[in-house]
């Protein structure tokens, strides 16, 4: 029951972050150029979240994203585009269904569990399920596959997708995939750009519930400087070295992500003829040098080459200064769209 | 960060590279491929590292005969109780039940063949001590 080989004329092209890439691929397939930043930007991707009570691994939960969806969700609402998105519960169905959206010469995006994509280098195969991929055709009994975190496109066996499909646990993706149905001739790019950082100024710096936004990367601050007292040397290593993970690897980036937000940031500036935005993006790159800073500072304590409890107490003030630099930035984005 | 600050540590991405954001000698943002940054690359050792130990630790219950293969298989896969019970649709107190020796040693072929789909191998290989 093979079906006949089938090659979409897809660019691929490499980005920081899934979702946006795979979003602005997509997108871009369908004659509406537009960046990854612009995506991440429209979408509001800009994010803090620090979450003690909830444990992964038995480590808190910090992230640097918004819910995986979130920023899908609010690109295409605010440029009005049609994205179809359907979910399954039986997998013959699921691959039925991309079978026949890619004999129509269509990408299909897809959502996936990591852990079970075998082209992935063997240390980012975790139980990670919110990750987002492109499938431009197939070639035998495989499936093309562009990964925007990727070099370049590879090639998934089919029984592979499947599993990745319909991995398990959190944001178990159930199959999840999308394509662009419908994109209109005019798309407002200033009202997008506006609503974009009008609303991630709002999340981050008056958030409706507790533990995100700036709040929470003073609070995280804050702990941090009891951590070596309270969880002993070996745990706050742990917890250290889960946060940097959370900040930097493919695809979760913190100091990444604000330097996507810088990027931006430039962008809109072009757009909005905004000479503001652009001093802006340069304050935007600051931060997103400062979350670094903390990278590296916390990595070598992470391998014993800063000890004592003073270096988590100048962990925490890097970390004050990230919060308070956030806090003015994002409070001029306020006053630039309003 | 500065695109000849964009570091170049390889690592974890093996031959691939990420892509990082950074500014050109003009001030424009420019994609930047990079083989990796040493933070991330500890960061991520350090995680292996605890997995493996835990998977040792696992290895020498197995030996000594306080948990069943497929305690190690579990392990290995990177999965709890709660997860492992999902992808074989079987409650979490049976697969808690089949980490014990005596209890796993009973188990029918058609149990024993729902484990080994999830983890890849053949039956013999499941029961086999690691």
């Amino acid at each position: 029951m093979l079906n006949k080989d089938i090659k979409i004329n897809f660019a691929h092209q490499q980005s920081a972050h899934c979702e946006t890439g795979v979003l602005s691929g997509l997108l871009s397939y369908h004659g509406l150029n537009i960046s990854e930043a612009l995506c991440f930007g429209i979408g509001s991707g800009l994010f803090f979240g620090y979450f003690p009570f909830i444990k992964v691994h038995g480590l808190p939960l910090i992230t640097f994203r918004s819910t995986p969806g979130a920023i899908f969700k609010k690109v295409t609402q605010r440029l009005g585009i049609t994205l179809e998105h359907r979910k399954f519960r039986d997998p013959e169905n699921a691959m039925g269904a991309l079978d026949t959206v890619l004999d129509q010469g269509i990408p299909v995006g897809l959502r996936a569990g990591m852990f079970w994509l075998p082209y992935f280098p063997s240390h980012f195969r975790f139980h990670f399920n919110a990750h987002n991929l492109i499938v431009y055709g197939r070639e035998g009994s495989g499936y093309l596959i562009s990964d925007p975190v990727l070099d370049e496109p590879v090639i998934c066996s089919r029984r592979d997708l499947v599993r990745a499909r319909f991995a398990e646990g959190l944001l178990a993706p159930k199959g999840t995939m999308y394509y662009v149905k419908g994109i209109p001739s005019q798309v407002d790019l200033w009202q997008a750009i506006l609503k974009g950082m009008r609303d991630v100024s709002q999340a981050m710096l008056t958030p409706t519930v507790p533990f995100i936004g700036i709040w929470a990367i003073h609070h995280l601050a804050d702990r941090i400087r009891s951590w070596p007292k309270k969880l002993g040397h070996e745990k706050s290593k742990l917890y250290l070295g889960h946060m940097i993970r959370m900040q930097e690897e493919i695809g979760t980036g913190g100091g990444g992500f604000r330097l996507i937000y810088a990027a931006f940031l430039q962008d809109a500036s072009g757009v909005l003829n905004d000479k503001r935005l652009h001093d802006l993006s340069g304050k935007m790159t600051l931060i997103g040098d400062r979350w670094r800073e903390f990278a590296l500072y916390g990595a070598r304590i992470c391998k014993g080459r800063a000890n004592g409890e003073n270096s988590y107490n100048i962990l925490s003030d890097i970390l004050h200064d990230c919060g308070h630099m956030e806090k003015e930035t994002l409070r001029e984005i306020r006053k630039a769209t309003s | 960060m500065n695109k000849k600050e964009v570091p170049q540590d390889t690592g974890v991405l093996d031959h691939w590279h990420n892509i990082q954001y950074a500014v050109d000698e003009n001030g424009r943002y420019t994609l930047v491929p990079s083989s990796g940054w040493e933070p991330a690359n500890i960061a991520n050792y350090q995680a292996w590292g605890i997995i493996e130990e835990r998977l040792s630790q696992v290895i020498e219950k197995v030996s000594a005969g306080e948990l069943s293969p497929l305690a190690y298989f579990m392990e290995k896969g990177l999965m709890d109780i709660a997860l492992l019970a999902k992808y074989v649709r079987i409650s979490r107190w049976r697969v808690k039940r089949h980490l014990r020796p005596d209890i796993f040693r009973c188990l029918p072929l058609n149990i024993l063949e729902k484990y080994a789909k999830v983890f890849n191998i053949s039956v013999e290989e499941l029961q086999k001590i690691p």
